[in-house]
């Protein structure tokens, strides 16, 4: 079942080679390989490999909004984007804050079986930023949690930051924080700028985002603790970022593919489709974002995928909740705002779509280069193949993506789990 | 014509200068009448959709349309508001079904009068979205400026006051910039909007400066409950600024026009003798928003249907 000769891949974008899986391993990789017994073999000729990719920052919705998405539906989104592991967030109802909720988030993953589903617990008990949830309970649980975040509301209080910052430190975990300092963003609806004032909708200034990573950079240094930043999408966060990193603390930072690609003057047609938080932002911020990203101060891309049923994006701006869909496109917004204007190659792809994340979540299997003795979790891509967005098409439960009838580069092939194809020739496997 | 009247900016100076002339002949039109109505809309819907209290704009146009002889419901949804009861997209298809020919909304939301248009096929006017515009509020603006001042090329307009929360100022900014004037706006900076330096105006922190350049100065509403969340310390601070009394009229030319789209706040933006004053047009005003939104729906229901 599990055993497969994928012939002539590029094996991350460079060598021409095969790769032999065998019971979900990889044992081979080299050219001229014969298939181990039992294998299907599959051509995969103009192909890249890359592993798996890995996502920090995923809205699943189960618990709590199964019209939205569901662990399936979400994981089966993630499979067909090249996802082999996805990050779950917190925000669900109730919310991922006891150990009972991320484990059970963590079984319908398994249960689901398209990728792996890693919880994410929540900081404070039900976001509320009063009191710490039980962050040990949570690592301890078989969901073996190592990330802890808010997401979707700002840890604002530097105390509560500081004390999870170092609790976590316990178990090697990691705040992954939404950094929005809410006395500057109170009914925010967009980026703060030109648009904005335009618009008539209340902004959501960079500075309220830059403010508390400044701070929180400062107080993983003071008590030697990690961070993670969530979706960044300034260019000021990125100067901020590149200090505290030139200062050795342990801080990582994502960026999402819309905000390296989209500005603020989508606002302009008030269709909430293109509302996120943070806001969509300026074509100065797109360039510091994708520079930040080539650089490395930019650890990472992530989706916020963030499902919403229509009647929660189908009215007025401001009455509209906040997210994209990002699953499905993340990969061909990378190869079209990073590789095709030479800022990244396929290795930096699998760095920050792939290596690099799996290290930050602690997911050991996953983030591995095809080798002898590695888990099989890798995806195919043909860099040469363009595709059209269809909402419709998309196998997330919602429809609310802004990159409708935009035509992309690259397309995902297949996608294996554990040498399982959860994805052939670009459809799920089930 | 333009089907929907959503913003300002979705008239150029050809059309703009079309409608506040057909008010004009609609205003003359109906002089000495002993039937103030039109048959012009006859057989035609039009729906008026108030999402917030506004007796003065929802009165203005439904005698507007019914000087027109337009058919006139009234569609009250306050308290439906953006969060519970039917959402803006059911009522719209509602709207749709009923057959409206023209749908007048008045929304809390910056925004709804273009989400609606997108929705139905009838004409769609914004009468005031949130912070964002109100464009029949600037086009009567104009109209009272032109009718006073005989012109609006060249016309030095100050618009003084909470320009961040203001719908009337973005459309005014834009209406009177087509249509030739020179804006500029005094606010103290906190009620100004990050960006405002994109638009087409000038910015002064100084009132008492601008005043004498000044031929028509337009004072906005400023609610006090600004003042509980840090705009300005208190009312008499802000009144002594950024106020038009008696002394500040007085730095005005003589011939210079006193405007106020209402609802009033005396004593804190506008003395009570300065607006009540003979160079003020504030009671014009009023009856000039009769015919330019007589105008509007004129223009917007009476060309081809379907031209665009």
């Amino acid at each position: 079942m599990n055993s497969w000769l994928i012939q002539n891949a590029s094996i991350v974008g460079r060598e021409t080679a095969d790769i032999a899986i065998e019971n979900g391993v990889v044992t081979e990789v080299g050219t001229g390989l014969t298939a181990p017994e039992g294998a299907r073999v599959l051509d995969a000729t103009g192909l890249i490999a890359l592993p798996g990719l890995v996502d920090l920052h995923t809205h699943l919705r189960e618990p709590g909004r199964e019209d939205a998405e569901t662990v399936e539906s979400g994981s089966r989104a993630a499979a067909l984007g090249g996802y082999t592991a996805v990050c779950a967030m917190a925000n669900t109802s109730p919310v991922a804050d006891t150990a009972g909720v991320v484990e059970q988030v963590w079984r319908l993953g398994r249960d689901a079986g398209l990728v792996d589903v890693q919880p994410i617990g929540a900081v404070t008990v039900g976001l509320k930023g009063e009191h710490m949830a039980e962050l040990g309970a949570m690592a301890d649980s078989a969901a073996n949690v190592r990330i802890f975040s808010d997401d979707g509301f700002c840890v604002a209080d530097p105390k509560m930051m500081r004390r999870a910052l170092e609790y976590v430190k316990a178990f090697d975990g990691v705040i992954a924080q939404h950094a929005e300092e809410p006395a500057l963003t109170a009914g925010a609806q967009m980026h703060e700028g030109e648009f904005s004032s335009q618009l008539g909708l209340a902004g959501w200034p960079a500075v309220a985002e830059e403010a508390i990573i400044a701070r929180d950079c400062l107080l993983t240094g003071h008590v030697g603790s990690r961070l993670h930043v969530c979706h960044v999408s300034t260019a000021g966060s990125v100067e901020i970022l590149r200090w505290a990193k030139s200062k050795g603390w342990r801080v990582t930072a994502e960026v999402c593919p819309h905000h390296l690609l989209l500005t603020d003057e989508r606002a302009t047609t008030y269709d909430p489709v293109n509302k996120v938080n943070p806001p969509l932002r300026t074509d100065t911020d797109i360039e510091a974002l994708r520079a930040g990203l080539a650089e490395g101060v930019i650890d990472v891309v992530a989706t916020d995928h963030a499902p919403h049923s229509s009647e929660d994006k189908d009215c007025e701006w401001a009455a509209a909740r906040p997210g994209m869909l990002g699953l499905q496109t993340a990969l061909s917004i990378v190869v079209k705002t990073m590789v095709e204007p030479g800022l990244l190659d396929w290795d930096g792809v699998a760095e920050r779509m792939s290596r690099r994340p799996a290290r930050i979540a602690g997911l050991d299997g996953h983030g591995l280069d095809p080798a002898p003795g590695v888990p099989a979790n890798l995806t195919l891509i043909d860099p040469a193949a363009s595709w059209t967005v269809v909402p419709n098409e998309l196998a997330s439960l919602s429809r609310n993506t802004p990159y409708a009838q935009m035509t992309f580069p690259a397309t995902v092939r297949a996608t294996f789990l554990r040498g399982e194809a959860t994805v052939l020739e670009g459809k799920a496997q089930k | 014509m333009i089907r929907h009247l959503l913003s300002a900016a979705d008239l150029d100076r050809d059309t703009a200068t079309l409608l506040l002339d057909t008010a004009r002949q609609l205003g003359q039109a109906l002089t000495g009448r002993e039937v103030k109505k039109l048959p012009t809309l006859r057989g035609r819907t039009v729906v008026n959709l108030f999402y917030e209290d506004s007796t003065r704009t929802r009165v203005s146009f439904e005698t507007a349309a019914k000087r027109l002889s337009a058919d006139v419901v009234n569609f009250s949804a306050k308290g439906s508001s953006v969060s519970k009861g039917e959402s803006l997209k059911d009522t719209a298809w509602t709207l749709q079904a009923m057959g409206a020919d023209a749908v007048v909304i008045r929304h809390p939301a910056s925004g709804a009068s273009h989400r609606l248009a997108g929705w139905v096929d009838g004409s769609v006017l914004n009468a005031g979205d949130g912070t964002h515009e109100h464009p029949t509020q600037a086009l009567l603006d104009a109209y009272t400026m032109r009718e006073r001042m005989g012109r609006l090329d060249g016309l030095r307009v100050t618009i003084v006051g909470d320009v961040l929360h203001s719908r009337v100022a973005r459309s005014n900014v834009l209406l009177l910039r087509t249509l030739g004037a020179d804006v500029t706006l005094v606010a103290p900076p906190t009620l100004l909007p990050v960006g405002v330096e994109t638009w087409p105006a000038r910015i002064s922190y100084d009132f008492d400066a601008i005043l004498p350049k000044t031929d028509v100065v337009m004072m906005l509403r400023v609610q006090r409950e600004r003042m509980t969340d840090s705009f300005f310390p208190s009312v008499r601070e802000y009144s002594r600024r950024y106020g038009l009394d008696l002394r500040r009229a007085a730095l005005l030319p003589d011939d210079a026009l006193v405007m106020h789209p209402g609802p009033m706040v005396r004593g804190m933006e506008i003395a009570p003798e300065v607006a009540d004053s003979a160079r003020s047009a504030i009671v014009e005003q009023v009856a000039n928003g009769v015919l330019v939104r007589m105008a509007a729906l004129y223009l917007l229901l009476s060309g081809e249907k379907g031209a665009e």
